[in-house]
């Protein structure tokens, strides 16, 4: 019986990697937009408008204080009653982009806040507009102790992907919860789920580690 | 927006959101307690020198970090019963969660231990302190130091992964969102809910973290 489950899988593997191809798309989408406004919000937060830091601060404790699933039903289910209609992958994207914004946010105001305040002066002093000290000055040193954590963060969002497969996108997870109803084998299902994950996932993790073991120097 | 916010419809369904809060607390401690076991374990075969503890200890870690926790529920929920093992899904559950936090409790603890510099431990030698004096003055409040408020910020990360359960069907908060949602068709209601209950314990959970790390890490006299 084994073998025979074994080569239907073989036999549905393209629909597998139809999956991954949905899953990378979702990732990199949503790590493109998550860097470039986490970034801004980071800058933002370390900025000295009152107002702007609250607000950003109410939403940074908003998404890291709700599970991602809530944060799906949230957008799926309650947006359309405010009378935003979205289909099932714009809706998981723009749940991917609040929830990975916030975290990579989160980051970039504390490796801000490890340059030491002389710098900011000493971009004052030498007559530097406040967009080019934060280009030439205090982004490229902020960038050592954001990076390590930043790719931590990608492998996160990457894992979380799996997560949208509730409202019904078709992404890896999903491939395997449709297949394991006609092929009642989860161990293998799943095994072959969790590896192509892991190919995605693990070059990233260990690019992380040596991140962090080059940038402790 | 959220003009006809029907609250009594909350109040009407808070015995079920309260018995959902109830199991939340429930399979997280559990989850957390077991986590630690797994942890402790795990972290002393990935640091021992025998290569057949080692080796099964670095795989175990590895691929519990690399793959999605959604993945691992769905790998116990469906293949646990094709081994002839049924138990019901809050045990898969929590053996889940027990796994997925076990590999990252491991790296915290490992991360704790190497943070504790050989010569900490000479010095203690060389100034006559015994075993219990060295453990009590030197090492231990820098280990728990540095593995403390980790530790706190996994245990949030759980209580947030618990709420996955909800797809294998355990009644925990985010499942009573759903079956209200499916009952009454009231998502607004149900979800910001569920999102109020998960902030509460969030913030609890997050300033005993922080309280730990401003008592417990370790500051080198300047």
């Amino acid at each position: 019986m084994m073998a025979f489950y074994f080569s239907r899988l073989v036999e549905i593997f393209p629909f597998f990697l139809k999956g991954l191809w949905m899953t990378t798309q979702i990732a990199f989408i949503s790590l493109f937009t998550c860097t470039i406004l986490g970034f801004v919000l980071g800058i933002l937060r370390s900025g000295k408008n009152r107002i702007i830091k609250w607000l950003i601060g109410v939403y940074v404790s908003f998404v890291r204080g709700t599970p991602f699933v809530v944060q799906v039903f949230i957008v799926f289910f309650i947006l359309p009653e405010w009378g935003i209609q979205l289909k099932a992958f714009p809706a998981a994207l723009l749940a991917m982009g609040i929830m990975g914004s916030a975290f990579i946010c989160e980051i970039v105001s504390g490796g801000i806040s490890a340059i030491s305040k002389g710098q900011w002066e000493a971009g004052t002093a030498s007559g530097l507009t406040l967009i080019q000290q934060l280009r030439l000055v205090i982004i490229p040193q902020a960038m050592k102790v954001i990076l390590p954590p930043l790719v931590g963060q990608y492998v996160l969002l990457i894992k979380d992907t799996s997560v949208v497969s509730v409202i019904g996108v078709m992404e890896l997870t999903r491939v395997g919860w449709v297949t394991v109803m006609r092929i009642p084998e989860g161990l293998m299902v799943f095994s072959l789920v969790g590896a192509l994950y892991f190919v995605i996932s693990y070059p990233l993790i260990l690019l992380s580690n040596y991140l962090e073991r080059r940038m402790a120097i | 927006m959220l003009d006809d916010f029907n609250f009594r419809i909350i109040f009407e369904y808070m015995p079920l959101f309260l018995t959902g809060l109830r199991n939340t607390f429930f399979i997280s401690i559990v989850s957390i307690m077991l986590a630690l076991m797994t942890g402790t374990i795990a972290c002393a075969c990935r640091i021992s020198s025998i290569k057949l503890l080692r080796y099964p200890a670095i795989a175990y870690i590895e691929i519990i970090r690399s793959t999605p926790l959604l993945v691992q529920i769905y790998f116990l929920y469906f293949g646990l019963p094709t081994l002839g093992v049924r138990v019901p899904e809050i045990q898969t559950g929590i053996i889940a969660l027990m796994l997925n936090s076990g590999a990252y409790i491991a790296e915290i603890i490992r991360a704790g231990i190497t943070s504790v510099d050989d010569g900490q431990i000479e010095a203690g030698v060389s100034s006559g302190l015994n075993y219990f004096q060295r453990m009590r003055f030197i090492i231990l409040p820098q280990a728990l130091g540095a593995t403390v408020p980790p530790l706190l910020g996994q245990s949030i990360v759980l209580v947030k992964d618990s709420a996955l359960l909800s797809l294998i069907s355990v009644m925990e908060l985010t499942r009573c969102g759903q079956t209200m949602t499916s009952e009454r068709f009231m998502p607004s209601e149900a979800f910001l809910t569920v999102a109020f209950f998960y902030m509460c314990i969030y913030f609890c959970l997050k300033s005993l973290a922080d309280w730990s790390q401003k008592k417990l890490i370790f500051r080198e006299a300047y």
